[in-house]
């Protein structure tokens, strides 16, 4: 049994050890926010926050995070308030297909706190090279970031 | 992913016992090589020895010309610790140069050399850098320890404690990425100390090696010009299909020279 909270919920987990926190997530708990895209740690679909930092929960294994906090893309909001970070996605029309999204915008939380409000939108291109987007979006994406940091900063 | 025993010893002694009292264990450490390997079966070990509790493996120290990092310390907090940037600033980008932010927030030294991936970075720097590397029963040069292609002289259980980098006069590390793994198609380390130069490639070949004829070259003279047109034998270096051993030789003659650039510039 594996305690540990989801989006502020506390959870007791019992799964079997080889369970990954992205299954977690989606097959156990229904938060499909958090998406598969590659599943090999390539491409950052299902970017979480463990205690604070980005990480990807298909390379998390849940029986090794007793005591964590995570907060997927769904906790983010608070009621019908985006977080500074999705409001600034929805205002530069940063996704395509959507796909990548959740990640995408987890990582730029990770940026924004990694860099500040002033991040430039060179170290937010090189800082997002663990996340892929097939639809190739990613000048509105560094653009939403940029914004989103300062935004989370001016909060 | 098969499924596994999993225990999450609260020290190293019990996790050198949880190993040995398994007749098929891993350890744990960030999992980013093993956990994408045990999803893809080509690792299904019986038992799997959680690190990440071990206290004391983790952080940064100065001890006169040694710089000890914990085995446990992430790549990230390797490429943001004030001491390593003061002592050594080549090892700290070079930390930030491995996977992407978010594979750094899991990613530990130990768990690097302890792979010995022949295309992963931390074994050029401990090359490069003269390290120590100890472990729960032994300590290691660096040039003992990596032995090729995912091979090292750590025996069974052996647990990877602390690394000591040699602090040296000026250092860089130049690498050509994989642009989709990130990890190095030809990537080396250069490292002036008072008494000589020590170059380490990694990437290239079947595991990190010293490139002996750059190291006196530039231990005689330390500019680029100095090493300009030296190559290394294709015939020692990988080809596969992200490229030629041919192409590698030639990779490591220009991240020589940046290297060079970049530890006469800073």
């Amino acid at each position: 049994m594996t305690g540990l909270t989801i989006n502020g919920i506390a959870h007791s987990a019992d799964v079997p050890s080889a369970t990954l926190l992205v299954e977690y997530l989606r097959d156990h708990l229904g938060l499909t926010g958090t998406h598969i895209g590659c599943e090999t740690s390539q491409c950052g679909a299902c970017n979480v926050l463990i205690d604070g930092v980005p990480v990807k929960a298909c390379t998390a294994l849940v029986a090794t995070l007793d005591g964590a906090a995570v907060t997927t893309v769904e906790g983010l909001a608070a009621g019908e308030t985006l977080h500074p970070m999705q409001a600034a996605f929805r205002e530069h029309h940063a996704l395509q297909c959507g796909f990548c999204t959740p990640g995408m915008v987890i990582a730029g939380i990770g940026i924004a706190q990694r860099h500040g409000a002033d991040v430039t939108p060179g170290v937010i291109a090189h800082e997002l090279e663990g996340n892929l987007c097939r639809c190739t979006g990613y000048i509105n994406i560094v653009a939403a970031i940029a914004a989103g940091a300062k935004a989370m900063h001016d909060a | 992913m098969r499924d596994f025993d999993l225990v999450r010893p609260a020290s190293v002694a019990e996790a050198a016992a949880a190993f040995a009292a398994s007749g098929d264990a891993a350890y744990l450490a960030g999992g980013h090589t093993l956990i994408p390997a045990m999803k893809a079966r080509l690792r299904a070990p019986e038992t799997l020895v959680d690190l990440s509790r071990l206290p004391g493996l983790t952080g940064v120290t100065r001890d006169g010309d040694r710089l000890w990092v914990g085995a446990l310390t992430t790549h990230a907090a390797v490429a943001e610790d004030a001491t390593v940037e003061a002592a050594i600033p080549g090892l700290s980008a070079l930390a930030l140069l491995i996977g992407d932010p978010q594979v750094r927030a899991k990613g530990t030294l130990g768990g690097v050399i302890a792979n010995n991936d022949p295309a992963a970075d931390y074994p050029a720097a401990c090359l490069a850098l003269d390290a120590t590397i100890v472990t729960d029963r032994a300590e290691y040069g660096a040039g003992d320890f990596f032995q090729g292609m995912f091979a090292t002289a750590l025996s069974d259980g052996e647990i990877v404690t602390r690394v000591g980098f040699r602090v040296p006069t000026a250092s860089a590390y130049a690498k050509f990425r994989h642009p989709a793994s990130r990890y190095a198609v030809a990537a080396v380390y250069v490292a002036r100390f008072t008494d000589g130069v020590r170059v380490a490639v990694t990437g290239a070949g079947p595991g990190a090696f010293r490139w002996t004829e750059a190291e006196a070259a530039l231990t005689a003279s330390f500019d680029a010009g100095a090493v300009a047109g030296l190559t290394l034998e294709d015939g020692d270096l990988s080809s596969d299909i992200h490229c030629s051993a041919e192409y590698r030789a030639h990779l490591c003659g220009v991240m020589l020279a940046q290297a060079v650039e970049g530890s006469i510039n800073g």
